[in-house]
């Protein structure tokens, strides 16, 4: 984008945040480093003549309200420097960062912790979560520091931990919880404090690809529920393009392209961004299997009704997805039902819905369009040999079409 | 001729002696005020730390010991062992003279602890401060305690008191360092986690940093009283007393059973301290 097509972005949008120019660089001689770039000598270059690292060099770029911005690039392409500009955890080196208009640096000691306080969260990619402390006082660690009285910031934080899905583990110790579930913590935390602006540091690379996959969606849903701005950092294309609505790609320190994903693709600046995305495979992208989620109550033909009616009371939903013993689908137990089997009206065989549609987990999400919105639950998911493998709700259906 | 390639030139000579003795004369003469009140305020200290010790009977502290070490190591043998080991002080006859020492002990951690921490943490925000200060801690650990027992006696007299001053010269330096390591070592997110949530440095340190460097700075505790117990018997070179000048008038007069007794008593109360002190911590750790 050329800086007028950026003018012209920020008077028809509204940008909650901008950057201008950032320059950051790590070392001594700031200004001799300067002087080489100006002489369009390479950031290895400068690194060799001067000892200074040229972290981000002269980039800009806008974060629309309510929308998801990726940062996407290599490792020690910038990323993190970048974001932890944007809370001042550093400070840069040149240029300016504008939220809601107003240059950040120019802020006093009190007006920087409130802006901390209030207007932006952090969500880290090693969790960066306070093992001393349980879930619960870690979700509630940033409305302590804001001074919120005990009863107000735990009931925030229950919200919050019911949230993530997380109800039952508010008293449980950091150490005994899974990536996934950290992470879920580290969100809940950020959250807590109702910031604008969530700033997210490569926050799923840490954890393993299908949790990752329920991560990303539940960012999505999380973020249609609460319309929060996101700058969200990644190295992994894939991810950038399921969740951005806008993306920026950077290559050493710089950025090569910002742009909406489908002009992107269709308009790449350059050869580099062009070979990034086709690095992506962009079938895979919007594969149904990138969006499926494990049921919360997959229960198999000899656990019977009450098991699936206790676990259906327990995670609050109306429906079981039921599979015989080889984990082949055999149809979906609505609660009225099961209850009906319980009292003896109908034999378990009978109570089961088996004409619901299903689909393929290589199949392209938009095919589903049609057979989501005939469908009276979440459709269930089988791989090539038939298998169960996990449900697709109509959300995440819709929320993939953006 | 050439003498001074094989040896060590004559002709040049830096008397240091002198002046170290003149420096240490003129703070005598002329800092007494400011020594008799540090003299004044550790004793002070050692009295009120002694009252406190003495007035526990050897029934209780042993029951406390039975329990304390069953708390710590959930295991009742092991819990039984220690408290018959502490019996076996008072059945030796040393009862009250290892509460001399215990209250020398503990008088001396505690003003290790009260220095020691804030010092560690100073230094650990610092880089400069802590180049200015590790040098001293160097000296402080390596230098050979008979040296400043010396100067110690002569600004400060004989007795309880100055062996408190050594044993802190000696025991607080792993304090300072453990504090500085602990709270160093925190994971960098974690603290960029705290500051981006807008924590100010005083809510960065007590509720960030201390906590998560606690289980260092714990070690550093323990190392302290370890380090306190071995001096035990060099500061009764200055008078102190206790189960240190058991041993020592041991040695002048050649009882060996007196010396060993007192030995293995100081040995019981190390291992019962250092156990007692690792399993708070280990607890505190989950
Ligand atoms: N505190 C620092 N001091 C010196 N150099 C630094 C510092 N932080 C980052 N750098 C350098 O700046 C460059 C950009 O680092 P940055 O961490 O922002 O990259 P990144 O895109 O986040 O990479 P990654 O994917 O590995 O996290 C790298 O060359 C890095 O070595
Ligand atoms: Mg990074």
């Amino acid at each position: 984008m050329t800086p007028d097509t950026i003018q012209a972005m920020v008077e028809t949008k509204d940008i909650i945040l901008s950057v201008r120019n950032l320059t950051m660089m790590f070392g001594r001689k700031k200004q001799q480093a300067a002087q080489l770039r100006a002489e369009q000598k390479s950031k290895e270059e400068i690194l060799k003549e001067t000892g200074v690292t040229l972290a981000v060099d002269n980039i800009s770029f806008d974060v629309e309200r309510g929308k998801i911005h990726t940062l996407i690039g290599l490792s020690g392409s910038g990323k993190s420097t970048v974001v932890r500009c944007l809370n001042l955890l550093l400070t840069p080196t040149k240029g300016k960062i504008l939220f809601e208009g107003k240059d950040i640096q120019t802020f006093n000691a009190q007006q920087l912790l409130n802006y901390r306080r209030k207007n932006v969260s952090m969500v880290f990619q090693s969790f960066g979560l306070l093992t001393h402390r349980n879930v619960l006082d870690n979700v509630a660690y940033g409305l302590e520091i804001r001074g919120v009285k005990k009863k107000d910031r735990i009931d925030r934080a229950m919200e919050m931990i019911e949230m993530v899905n997380l109800k039952g583990w508010e008293n449980k110790s950091i150490d005994s919880l899974s990536g996934g579930m950290r992470q879920r913590v580290g969100i809940a935390r950020a959250l807590a404090n109702n910031p604008d602006i969530l700033l997210m540091d490569e926050p799923f690379s840490a954890l393993d690809p299908l949790v990752r996959q329920d991560m990303q969606f539940e960012l999505l849903s999380i973020q249609e529920k609460l319309n929060k701005t996101v700058v969200f950092i990644t190295h992994d294309i894939n991810e950038a393009f399921k969740l951005g609505n806008t993306i920026s790609i950077m290559r050493d320190g710089r950025i090569v392209q910002t742009d909406v994903p489908e002009e992107m693709t269709s308009n790449p600046a350059d050869e580099y961004v062009s070979d990034f995305i086709n690095s992506a495979d962009k079938a895979q992208v919007y594969q149904v299997k990138s969006f499926m989620q494990t049921p919360s109550c997959l229960v198999s033909l000899q656990d019977g009704a009450n098991t699936a009616l206790a676990l259906m009371r327990i995670h609050n939903v109306s429906s079981a997805y039921v599979v015989d013993n080889k984990m082949n689908f055999v149809g979906v137990l609505p609660l009225d039902a099961a209850f009906q089997v319980r009292e003896g009206k109908l034999s378990f065989k009978e109570a089961l819905v088996n004409d619901t549609p299903t689909a393929k987990q290589d199949m392209q999400i938009s095919d589903l369009i049609p057979i989501a919105s005939q469908s009276r639950f979440p459709i269930a998911v089988l791989n090539d040999d038939g298998k169960f493998v996990g449900i697709i709700s109509k959300a995440a259906i819709l929320t993939s079409l953006k | 001729m050439f003498e001074w390639v094989t040896e060590f030139p004559k002709g040049i000579y830096l008397d240091i002696k002198k002046p170290i003795d003149q420096a240490i004369e003129y703070m005598m003469n002329n800092w007494g005020a400011f020594f008799d009140g540090i003299s004044m305020f550790l004793r002070q200290i050692l009295l009120w730390v002694q009252t406190v010790i003495n007035s526990i009977p050897w029934w209780l502290m042993i029951l406390a010991v039975l329990i304390g070490a069953w708390r710590a190591t959930r295991n009742p043998l092991r819990a039984l062992m220690y408290a018959a080991m502490l019996f076996f002080i008072g059945l030796i006859g040393l009862w009250s003279l290892m509460y001399t020492t215990l209250s020398i002990i503990i008088t001396s951690v505690f003003i290790s602890l009260v220095l020691g921490f804030p010092l560690g943490i100073l230094i650990s925000f610092s880089d400069r401060f802590g180049r200015f200060v590790r040098p001293i801690l160097d000296t402080m650990q390596t230098m050979p305690s008979f040296v400043y027992l010396i100067p110690a006696v002569m600004l400060l007299g004989l007795g309880n008191v100055p062996a408190v001053i050594a044993t802190v010269i000696y025991s607080m330096p792993p304090m300072v360092r453990m504090t500085n390591l602990g709270i160093r070592s925190v994971d960098r997110e974690i603290v960029e986690a705290s500051k981006a949530f807008g924590a100010t440095r005083w809510q960065l340190l007590v509720k960030a940093l201390i906590p998560q460097a606690m289980p260092t700075i714990m070690a550093g505790v323990n190392q302290t009283i370890m380090m306190a117990i071995a001096m035990v018997v060099t500061s009764s070179m200055i008078g102190a007393r206790g189960l240190g000048s058991e041993v020592l008038t041991g040695i002048n007069r050649l009882e060996s059973g007196r010396g060993f007794a007192a030995g293995i008593a100081i040995v019981i109360m190390a291992v019962l301290i250092d156990r007692l002190t690792q399993g708070a911590y280990n607890k505190k750790e989950m």
